[in-house]
């Protein structure tokens, strides 16, 4: 018989001769995953951004001046990173969302006002997108009655039974499709490097003698303020902060990981912004040296592409449309709901059950329902639609801002990673400078909607 | 009747003589002096400094009014203090512990039951809610005439948690004992239940939640906890209390959070640990996650397969196995290799002389350390396993995968 002394004396030599070889490997490895597990949040909420309203507002800003948009590009790259950049980073250090943050620091009344306004901001939205739906898949020759319910299953159904990874997989494959955009503007054939040029304000290009002749200087009046402020306001949007913020929370991302997701935002917005560029140069390539200088919905703008590109370049655009729009309708119901519950003290997730969280999901499905059903009521007045998501999502814009300013701002949530003063200056300048494109889209608008 | 915080809250105060004082704009609970009762109340005064009555000074309260019993001269000046606890500033909105439910939730209002004591009125925390009826209040609050609320939220939905269940969560260790803050109520919950509401937390609650933790409790719930906040925790920690509590985890629970960290980290809390456990640790960290020496764990039990039932279980009386997770022995030949395995069942059920030799299950299973995870699913997929044994090239056993192990690499 065998007694355990000696077994265990027997035993003395075993751990040194257990393999070592893989120890190597480990730590590569390792890092790989923990990017993949980290990269995603800002990328889907920087091109989430590309949505039905966007595309028209880039299309219809190349239309009309051409290239001369184009250096609005690097300034709103810059605001685009510098606002989500403090999302991400309040969200990585105190571990909560910002709706959460924002009850917590401001009370209930507060909280709720403002969840009140992002749902009927963000239900403009969903209609933006349902819109977008409906344009593109007009152009694709499908009958907006099929098409627009049908997208909205789909997106209820992706969500709803599809689990939390899985969805977000999807999205980012989906992402690729955005480059549909590049190939059309390389079947039009532009100029790329007067394009390219044209990243530099063309007010200080005209004084470089070599160059002047080959620049286009636009003529500063209350339509090009307006495209400008329309540019902006649908880059920038409200919701993003809040999803981003919320995203971040979820996947665990601490102090200790924030660099990547830092990277991540970076990364999110400069290819949100390359994609925006595309789009210009593509539309100004087209339509603007052809003299069309208006166009009525994004559907026109691959409808103008035909003749000038080809049959490829107008269903690739239709296609493009159609993918952004889902993306960001299945996007922003789930974000908002997700906001509103958890400020509210809703249970709230994807990963719940539905009994475990009604009221999430029920807002959930009656945005899409509501915007879905909308858009196919309104259809006629698609335009209007359009133009009123981007008034309302441009007034709530710097109230989101100044909230996250005054909590990156304080140190008994964040520690030392508030703002720089530095950094503070430029978010601060941006606010302001929002508020006043706001005011003057705000007033344009309704000028416009009311024929003052 | 009961009131309600937020009918409290901006209410009148007039003194012993009729004269008015000023509005409630806060009031506390001092945890150290009785756990739930309204200690002191803040009466704000326009410009002037605050005031602060006690509870002993207050005759009456209803909704929008409190009464004192004294004068406005016998009132304190209001002087902040870090062991009272704020009930709009430290409790409305704020998160809590639900550890009934097990949940966390939000808190929109608070309720307050009145006791008449001799003269003076006290009032007692006695539910927080965090229902439907304490949003439309908060929300109506000051702008509808407080009966009109109190008529409108009888048909709403109530939620509200009883006081003696609600678990506070400070991240301010200090602030936390003097707020007589414990989680004693937690380490009655299963450990899956805590990691749960941890997740719902911000970092530094979870932090503050933790060390708080006997370490038995805490090992627990680090094993159960997402890794990506496990290895965040970890380092965060104090390094001895940290090796305390990797000490109180399967040794296979410790490597795989130990491989999570930081190769410094995770050897200066190695050295902290005891040279035996810290070994057996250190063996395992050797390991890729995927394969079948990073999935098993080297706590486990063996026996010579000569030996008799009644030898066996007379040995594994004198050894501190965890029983609850013990159903299967390994068995070892005379050269201390691998020889089978049997269930404690049949260990049960076997004669007092029986030898192991007898009992041994059938077929014989057994797997290398370097096998890549799909295999070791496989064979417990197959053979409807529920411990697998991984040797090494002797043939002899270096640790043992359960189940358990198999579900958790699964779901990740």
């Amino acid at each position: 018989m065998l007694n355990r002394a000696n077994i265990a004396a027997q035993w003395a030599g075993w751990s040194e001769k257990v393999g070592r070889a893989r120890a190597a490997t480990r730590p590569f490895r390792k890092r790989i995953a923990m990017f993949f597990a980290i990269v995603g949040p800002g990328l889907i909420v920087s091109n989430v951004d590309n949505d039905a309203g966007g595309i028209y507002t880039y299309a219809q800003a190349g239309a009309q001046f051409g290239n001369t948009v184009l250096w609005t590009l690097i300034p709103m790259t810059l605001v685009l990173y510098v606002s989500l950049e403090m999302c991400s980073r309040l969200g990585a250090y105190t571990g909560k969302g910002l709706s959460d943050l924002i009850r917590e620091e401001f009370g209930f009344r507060v909280t709720f006002f403002l969840m009140a306004v992002v749902l009927i901001v963000n239900l403009g939205n969903v209609m933006a997108e349902f819109t977008g739906v409906f344009w593109a898949t007009d152009v694709l020759g499908i009958n907006r009655y099929v098409s627009v319910p049908l997208a909205a299953v789909l997106v209820w159904v992706l969500v709803v039974q599809g689990s939390a990874k899985w969805v977000e997989r999807i999205f980012l494959t989906i992402c690729i499709v955005y480059f549909s955009y590049v190939i059309s503007a390389f079947l039009a054939k532009p100029e790329w490097l007067i394009a390219l040029l044209h990243l530099l304000p063309p007010q200080l290009l005209q004084f470089v003698p070599n160059i002047k002749p080959f620049v286009e200087v636009p003529k500063f009046d209350a339509t090009y303020a307006v495209i400008v402020a329309g540019l902006v306001g649908t880059t920038i949007a409200p919701w993003q902060h809040f999803y981003l913020q919320a995203a971040v929370v979820e996947k665990r991302v601490g102090p200790r990981q924030y660099g990547h997701t830092r990277n991540d935002v970076l990364v999110g917005s400069i290819s949100c912004m390359v994609i925006v560029f595309f789009i210009i140069v593509c539309t100004a390539a087209t339509l603007h040296v052809k003299g069309i200088y208006h166009i009525d919905n994004a559907g026109t703008a691959a409808l103008a592409l035909k003749p000038l590109a080809g049959k490829g370049a107008s269903v690739l655009f239709a296609i493009g449309l159609l993918n952004a729009s889902v993306f960001a309708a299945s996007i922003l119901p789930l974000s908002t709901a997700y906001v509103v519950c958890e400020a509210l003290g809703f249970e709230s997730g994807i990963d719940r059950k539905f009994g475990e969280a009604k009221i999430f999901y029920g807002l959930y499905t009656a945005l899409i329902i509501l915007g879905a059903g909308l858009v196919l009521f309104l259809g006629a007045h698609a335009n209007t639609i359009l133009l009123w998501s981007q008034v309302l999502n441009g007034f709530l814009l710097p109230v989101v801002l100044i909230f996250i300013l005054i909590l990156v701002n304080r140190r008994d949530l964040v520690g030392d990673k508030v703002n720089s003063p530095g950094f503070n200056w430029v978010a601060w300048i941006s606010t302001a400078a929002m508020i006043l494109l706001t005011v003057v889209v705000a007033y344009t608008s309704l000028h416009d909607l009311f024929h003052w | 009747m009961d009131l309600y915080a937020t009918e409290l809250m901006g209410a009148k105060a007039y003194d012993v003589g009729g004269h008015y004082v000023g509005r409630v704009r806060e009031f506390f609970i001092e945890p150290a002096e009785a756990p739930n009762r309204v200690s002191h109340y803040l009466l704000s005064r326009g410009h002037f400094q605050p005031l602060v009555a006690k509870h002993n000074q207050v005759a009456s309260v209803a909704a929008g009014k409190l009464e004192l019993n004294v004068s406005e001269r016998a009132l304190e000046l209001y002087r902040p203090n870090e062991s009272w606890l704020a009930v709009q500033k430290d409790l409305l909105d704020q998160q809590i512990i639900d550890t009934r439910g097990r949940k966390v939730v939000r808190v929109n209002d608070v309720d307050l039951t009145p006791f008449r004591t001799n003269g003076n009125v006290e009032l007692r925390l006695s539910q927080v809610d965090v229902g439907l009826a304490g949003a439309v209040r908060r929300l109506l609050q000051g702008v509808v005439p407080p009966k009109v609320v109190r008529k409108l939220q009888s048909k709403l939905p109530q939620g509200a948690i009883r006081w003696e269940f609600v678990n506070l969560v400070e991240p301010d260790p200090m602030r936390r004992l003097k707020l007589r803050i414990t989680h004693e109520k937690l380490e009655d919950l299963h450990p899956a239940d805590i990691a749960e509401i941890m997740e719902d937390l911000s970092a530094a609650e979870r932090q503050g939640i933790i060390a708080s933790l006997d370490e038995e409790t805490a090992a627990a719930v680090l094993a159960e906890l997402d890794e990506r906040l496990t290895t965040q925790i970890v380092e965060k920690l104090d390094p001895e209390k940290a090796a305390d509590i990797l000490e109180e985890m399967a040794p296979d629970a410790a490597a795989d959070l130990l491989g999570d960290l930081s190769k410094e980290t995770s050897e200066e809390l190695l050295h902290e640990m005891p040279g035996q456990e810290a070994d057996e640790v250190r063996e395992l960290l050797e390991f890729d996650p995927a394969t079948a020496g990073g999935m098993m764990n080297t706590d486990f039990a063996f026996v010579g397969e000569g030996s008799t039932r009644d030898e066996v279980l007379e040995w594994m009386r004198e050894q501190e196995f965890n029983l609850d997770q013990l159903d299967t022995i390994v068995l070892l030949d005379s050269l201390a290799q691998f020889s089978g395995t049997i269930s404690v069942a049949r260990l049960l059920l076997a004669a007092g002389d029986q030898r192991m030799t007898e009992l041994k299950m059938e077929p014989l299973l057994s797997l290398s350390p370097n096998a890549d995870d799909k295999e070791v699913f496989e064979l417990f997929d197959k053979y409807n396993l529920r411990m697998l044994t991984v040797v090494d090239k002797e043939k002899r056993p270096i640790g043992a995968i359960t189940v358990d192990d198999v579900v958790s690499s699964l779901l990740k």
